[in-house]
């Protein structure tokens, strides 16, 4: 039922734990190596999802926490599509997204930014793949914020994204970022990624054709999780 | 951005990015006294007579509670059936204690020669990537010195992954303390 292992994460594809440029990880990060067993049933299987359980706005931030208006800011539409590493769509993918407001203020007890709230928006929305993976949702594009770090460092305009594929080995968190900001390569939470080419997959592309004339912009960003292997041999053969 | 296959047929995974400290908007709205939206996993995954809690902090480097994490548990049923039978919850550390609690049942075992246990995941600020650690239960010992996937894993730090029973009453709980680094690291694992 289950089907096939997945292969192995590949560690050099994501931010090692220990990134000293971004502070919080010093004292977060294991000192020891990982240590990597077989998977098993409850690796290869996961939580899932229905499109039931998804409210009307859910997938809309500008109304999704209206007191009466839309929420302010520039108007966008996030779109693309969730696949495995063998380039399979996954359906039923859960998305949840979380992001500042257009002044760069989170909703959030703990965030103590002098941009104001907008209290038509909350930052908070869902949404889930259908049965070609394609996932949207619409939102305003977030601004950036100020955070201690090395002093004052800034976030680049991003949105929070957490994504359930099929199985719990699938399981992801991330932050998209927008095609030319130039706050990108200035941020030390980008940086904690190596390799300039890694940081690029994070990086959502205007989609200017996909607009909603009069209305909202479009950016594309695709999203991989992790795929099955395609034979019981290769199992073996990368496991030994 | 638009992906293409790489030369052998397999796209790359999307990069990690931390789940920051307000991950509690978009995973667990109720933690900062907003509604949970409809159906959205929380910390109670099952309410029956024979639940289980299981209670405790996550300590970084410096022995300080982590007070901004999500986690998640993911486990089998009470007989071991995994996938839509699997029980899936969230749970959030206490803004000021750092204390996680959650509700679930006691997995039964999935197969011969695997101890029952719960898996784990830590999401913070700070955590690049999230953290897979494993819940299982001092009830359970012997079955865990026996588990072959804990082969490699030396008895000192395999105690780092059993959940002490806190109480004496006829519903369990348990407490799973998680250390980040040091001394008393938590065992994490590359599934
Ligand atoms: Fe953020």
């Amino acid at each position: 039922m289950s089907g096939l292992p997945f292969y192995r994460r590949e560690r050099g594809e994501h931010p090692p734990a220990l990134t000293p440029g971004y502070k919080s990880s010093v004292l977060r990060a294991p000192f020891r190596p990982l240590v990597s067993p077989e998977q098993t049933e409850l690796d290869m299987t996961g939580p899932t999802f229905g499109h039931g359980m998804l409210g009307p706005l859910d997938n809309d931030l500008i109304r999704n926490a209206s007191q009466g208006g839309e929420a302010l800011g520039e108007r966008i539409i996030v779109h693309g599509r969730v696949l495995d590493e063998n380039a399979r769509p996954i359906p039923n993918a859960l998305i949840e997204a979380w992001q500042a407001n257009a002044g760069g203020r989170y909703a959030h007890t703990n965030d103590g930014y002098l941009a104001p709230l907008d209290p038509n928006f909350s930052g908070c929305g869902r949404t889930m793949s259908d049965g070609d993976g394609y996932y949207r949702f619409r939102t305003i594009r977030p601004g950036p914020y100020p955070w201690p770090n090395n002093g004052s460092d800034w976030r680049p305009a991003h949105i929070h994204l957490s994504i359930f594929g099929e199985a719990f080995s699938q399981r992801l968190i991330t932050q998209l970022y927008f095609e030319g900001d130039p706050l990108i390569p200035l941020c030390p939470i980008v940086n904690t990624i190596p390799d300039p080419d890694v940081i690029e997959r994070l990086v959502a592309r205007l989609d200017f054709k996909n607009q909603m004339p009069f209305d909202s912009l479009a950016y594309r960003f695709d999203i991989v999780l992790r795929g099955r292997r395609q034979t019981y041999f290769e199992n073996r053969e990368e496991g030994a | 951005m638009t992906r293409e296959p790489q030369k052998d047929g397999r796209l790359k995974e999307t990069p990690s990015q931390t789940a920051g400290p307000y991950v509690h908007i978009g995973t667990a709205p109720q933690s900062i006294g907003r509604e949970p939206l409809p159906n959205q996993p929380g910390p109670v995954a099952y309410d029956g007579a024979d639940s289980i809690t299981i209670e405790g902090v996550i300590y970084d480097g410096a022995g300080e509670p982590v007070r901004d994490a999500m986690v998640e548990f993911w486990g089998a049923d009470a007989q071991g059936r995994t996938g839509e039978h699997g029980l899936f919850g969230r749970a959030t550390s206490d803004f000021k204690t750092g204390e996680f609690r959650f509700q679930t049942v006691k997995p039964g075992q999935m197969k011969e020669g695997l101890a029952p246990r719960i898996d784990f995941l830590i999401f913070a600020r700070g955590i690049n990537l999230h953290l897979h650690t494993r819940i299982y239960f001092q009830e359970d010992q012997a079955l865990v010195e026996a588990d072959p996937e804990l082969r490699r894993v030396a008895p000192k730090s395999r105690a780092t992954l059993i959940a002490q029973r806190i109480d004496g009453g006829a519903k369990a709980a348990y407490r799973f303390d998680v250390n980040l680094q040091g001394e008393n690291e938590t065992v994490f694992f590359d599934v």
